[in-house]
């Protein structure tokens, strides 16, 4: 009100307010409630996996993720003699896998989500969808089983060309000719694992480009394809990378899958074919079982890292997002 | 007060860079016939330049639902035609008709012939693309891509089609003249198209279908989402565009029709398929229509 200044003549100016209707200040109270539940019960997570992951984080410092030795050692007696827990490896083996499913996953993702929604005929659209939607629902157990029974046998032959014709490369040499359980046949998993939902999310986007600009691009001669990526791929792009984003969220925790397939070591391996690795979440389904309390402490500081992890993550997808988003929507 | 109604006359016209600044400020009524009359109408085979196109039969389905039936219509070689008539009497379904459009609509069906240049444009084996670069096409809402530049979108249609051009510069220049555009955007080239106007957005959409060289527009009621005083710039832009080109403009307003088109036809549906009831020299059509139908609405009895 002081911003304004009287003038001669001109009536002082009244405030306008809408007060909300009964009705209306019940529902902005139970949406308000639903929200904050979810952020209470996150918030919740995050405090128990501090509160138990102090100890270790406050004892290994840094350590934590930059060793990769995992060991507890006890005597005949069962008392610990030493202690230590580094995740390095695992946060490696994370970040590759996850990299992997995505550098994999996400290309076949996209290409399917064009063909769902330009070309493929009403009906086989239909049953397609269908497929993709039930896809993503399965259970990761499945996905994992049938990676190492059923895929790992050709993904080794795979990674064998792989590292035969492009080895002089350093992400595909290995030191020693082991390739089956390499987090290359995890992320190959896990990337099919994730189609599903980057496709469903990406089909999504791209149906919601607005006609009228389809329409443009035909009527200037556009071939399917230079509409595509004159009109499609840009109006898409920020809903394709969250997509992506969940995927990748969904890689990075995956446990059951990684944990069937992977062979765990304690030592940091970028060389993605080469069979020794984890991540954080299958390490924690390990050793879970036989953890002492203070070893189930430092699996909660493991949890830790991965959510930080995860948070930090979207957080930057976020970014990206909304600095794609001002462009072509 | 009417000079400036006069735009389709040749000697009226100034250069299509130049701005027209002052406004149709026309107070007193004037019979659409009147403002019709004004105009000095083209004759067919007068101009040299752009095919002309000629509808044959053309009758156009939604699935099972027939929406336009027979419709024989010229459209001579450098003539602005107005397809008029009320809502629903597939005037803009038959403008979709002529440059393949139409079937983007997944049932859409149709019979009859689109002769351009005296050749089908539905004979198996035509390359549809081909199709729409002779045969550009303006809609009723301006749908710039917002992804791109205004300097991109103009020549958006080159990338599409893949056509390589030697000069874009000049091609966009020329372009953004033609439609009236050039002096309000030469200094923001690289400005998002987002960034004009409405008025500016569809102006934009002109200069950018000029760019692949089309022998034939056709604009859907390019003027029905814009104000007054960018209605106006457009109808000067066809009056330019007319010296060129064939145009082909469907329209609910009807003094737009008198104003800009050569000739015009009145397509009405009486609850069926839409039929062409009339077509004529604009201002024959609206002083002396033969059809008491067409009477009826060209005078505001209904539609």
């Amino acid at each position: 009100m002081s911003t304004i200044a009287p003038e001669r003549g001109v009536p002082s100016p009244r405030i306008l307010v809408t007060k909300p209707r009964r009705s209306d200040q019940f529902f902005r109270l139970v949406v308000t409630l639903g929200g904050l539940t979810s952020l209470l019960i996150l918030g919740l997570i995050l405090l128990f996996l501090a509160y138990r992951g102090i100890e270790v984080i406050r004892m290994e410092g840094f350590a934590l993720i930059t060793s990769s030795d995992w060991s507890v050692v006890e005597d005949e007696s069962g008392n610990v003699v030493s202690q230590s827990y580094g995740l390095a490896a695992m946060l490696v083996g994370t970040i590759l896998s996850a990299s992997i499913a995505i550098a994999i996953g996400v290309p076949i993702a996209v290409l399917s989500a064009l063909f769902l929604e330009f070309y493929a005929g009403k009906k086989i659209r239909g049953i397609l969808v269908s497929l993709v939607d039930l896809m993503a629902a399965f259970p990761s157990i499945l996905f994992g089983l049938w990676g190492f029974l059923i895929m790992m046998p050709s993904a080794e032959y795979w990674a064998k060309l792989l590292n035969k014709y492009f080895g002089w490369i350093p992400i595909f040499d290995v030191p020693a000719p082991v390739f089956t359980r390499s987090p290359f046949i995890a992320g190959v998993v896990l990337a099919i694992m994730i189609i599903p939902i980057c496709t469903s999310i990406s089909r999504e986007v791209f149906s919601q480009t607005p006609l009228d600009r389809i329409q443009a691009a035909y009527a200037l001669g556009a071939t399917r394809l230079a509409m595509i990526r004159a009109v499609v791929i840009p109006f898409g792009r920020s809903g394709v990378v969250g997509g992506a984003m969940l995927g990748l969220g969904r890689a990075m925790g995956e446990t059951v899958a990684v944990y069937t397939v992977l062979n765990i070591v304690y030592q940091v391996n970028w060389q993605m074919l080469f069979g020794a690795g984890g991540n954080i979440a299958s390490l924690i389904l390990l050793k879970i079982g036989e953890a002492d309390r203070e070893e189930t402490n430092a699996l909660m500081a493991a949890g830790l890292v991965l959510f930080v992890l995860t948070l930090v993550i979207n957080s930057l997808a976020n970014e990206l997002v909304g600095r794609l988003g001002k462009t072509g929507r | 007060m009417g000079d400036n109604q006069n735009l389709g006359q040749e000697d009226s016209q100034s250069n299509p860079g130049e701005e027209k600044k002052e406004m149709k400020t026309s107070t007193t009524p004037r019979s659409l016939a009147d403002v019709a009359s004004n105009r000095t109408r083209k004759e067919p085979g007068t101009n040299p330049l752009g095919s002309g196109l000629e509808a044959r039969g053309v009758h156009a389905w939604f699935g099972s639902k027939h929406a336009l039936k027979d419709v024989t219509l010229d459209f001579a070689a450098g003539t602005v035609t107005s397809l008029i008539g009320p809502s629903g009497c597939g005037k803009s379904t038959f403008l979709r008709t002529l440059n393949r459009m139409h079937e983007f609509i997944p049932t859409a069906a149709l019979a009859g012939e689109v002769l351009l240049g005296g050749k089908d444009i539905y004979a198996s084996g035509t390359d549809v693309t081909k199709i729409r670069l002779r045969i550009g096409m303006v809609f009723q809402k301006p749908n710039p891509f917002p992804s791109m530049t205004i300097g991109q979108n103009v020549l958006s249609g080159l990338k599409l089609a893949q056509i390589k051009a030697p000069n874009t510069d000049d091609l966009l220049q020329e372009c953004l003249e033609r439609a009236g555009l050039w002096s309000e955007v030469k200094d923001r080239l690289n400005e998002h198209a987002s960034a004009l106007s409405g008025g500016q957005q569809q102006r934009l959409c002109i200069a950018r279908s000029l760019a692949v060289r089309p022998e034939v527009l056709l604009m859907d009621e390019p003027c029905s989402a814009l104000d007054p005083g960018s209605t106006f710039r457009i109808e000067e832009t066809i009056s330019h565009l007319a010296k060129t080109m064939t145009i082909v403009i469907v329209t609910h307003n009807m003094q737009q029709a008198a104003r800009v088109s050569d000739y015009s036809a009145f397509l009405l549906s009486d609850g069926g398929p839409g039929e062409l009831i009339e077509s004529a020299p604009t201002s024959e059509l609206f002083s002396r229509p033969r059809d008491k139908r067409t009477e009826d609405y060209v005078t505001g009895r209904f539609g």
